[in-house]
């Protein structure tokens, strides 16, 4: 459990030593995802302790998200003065972005009778 | 006076929203997984209430609470864990997952800069709506990187997500899409972390495709946004 949150960290610390080295405009994190996809990769399979230490932390994800969402505190002014263009764009680009994406499947070999096997979940 | 000190610690702060995420869960169950209702919405918004109460300051409580907000870090990471469970189907199915992630991450960013800019938003507002179909985490770090309000971007975040579930059955059935598996993709790409969630109600498969839409949808997003950033500046006014 604590190598495997150790195997976390470390793939984030390395992300983020690249997104400085080569001035990439991306977050840490996401590079430090990349990483860990290519050490799974490699090895073949997900050691238990990064899968206890990885799927624990992705249970309780949503609590990590309350302290930034909090700061919505600070931008009341932003919103009430912006409602109405945040609220067509959210509207109007989720609908516009289901619809492609639907339209998409629709058309691509995900058809139905496609059987995967079934998650860990 | 005596409880000041207690106010500058990490423990009153992590402790309150541990609680009222604990209450955000139970609501959210008794409401029946309502996407309105969604935890951390919950729990943002009586948190606010708190400190606005208290007359306590964002950044007295933050200066706390950044421990968690720190953990996100790693749980990123971890998104890796799922990806790569998936990573057979995604062999199998390559180029219609990956042309669809590409192009539903597209879309979401552009129509929402682009109804954004009609609609009269300023630069900063435009930024921060073009992460928006993003898992939040990831979009707090691309909000992080552009130069938009991250705090911002994550309540639109949650938004996005509850508009999504609401969507869904209206356009699942417009297309008459039935397919569990290209269902909970769509919720994926659109909804992130919420579409998943509702994407599970429908069955494991469609979760799985949903779960999968989210990391790749989210590691693309980060990736192109910067890059798309420039012709921001194209725009006239």
């Amino acid at each position: 459990m604590v190598i495997g949150f150790l195997a976390l960290l470390l793939c984030q610390l390395a992300g983020e030593l690249l997104v400085v080295w080569l001035e990439l405009p991306v977050p840490g994190a996401v590079v430090g995802m990349l990483i860990l996809l290519s050490l799974l990769a490699i090895r073949g399979e997900a050691p238990a302790s990064v899968r206890q230490a990885g799927e624990g932390l992705l249970s309780i994800l949503p609590l990590f998200l309350v302290p930034a969402g909090v700061g919505l505190m600070l931008h009341f002014q932003l919103i009430a003065a912006n409602w109405w263009s945040i609220l067509l764009a959210l509207l109007g680009s989720t609908l516009i972005t289901m619809l492609v994406v639907g339209v998409l499947m629709k058309c691509s070999a995900l058809n139905p009778g496609e059987q995967g096997e079934t998650h860990e979940r | 006076m005596s409880a000041k000190p207690l106010l500058e610690s990490p423990l009153l702060w992590i402790t309150l929203t541990l609680a009222v995420f604990c209450l955000a869960v139970w609501i959210n169950r008794k409401a029946g997984r309502s996407p309105f209702l969604h935890p951390v919405l919950v729990s943002l918004s009586i948190i606010i209430l708190i400190l606005l109460w208290l007359e306590v300051p964002y950044q007295t409580y933050f200066s706390g609470a950044q421990f968690l907000h720190f953990m996100m870090g790693p749980a990123i990471v971890a998104l890796a864990i799922p990806l790569y469970d998936n990573r057979q189907r995604v062999r199998r199915l390559l180029l219609p997952v990956l042309s669809a992630t590409l192009t539903g991450a597209v879309t979401a960013a552009v129509s929402a800069v682009v109804i954004g800019y009609l609609s009269g938003a300023d630069r900063v507002l435009m930024l921060t709506l073009a992460p928006k179909s993003v898992t939040s985490p990831i979009a707090i770090g691309i909000a992080e990187k552009i130069g938009a309000e991250p705090s911002l971007a994550a309540g639109l975040v949650l938004i996005t997500g509850a508009l999504s579930c609401l969507f869904a059955p209206f356009v699942f059935r417009l297309l008459r899409l039935n397919d569990h598996a290209a269902r909970g993709f769509t919720l994926g790409v659109s909804g992130h972390a919420m579409g998943t969630a509702y994407a599970f109600e429908y069955s494991a498969l469609a979760g799985a495709f949903g779960g999968l839409a989210m990391g790749l949808a989210g590691a693309f997003t980060a990736f192109f946004l910067p890059v798309l950033l420039p012709l921001l500046d194209w725009l006239p006014g």
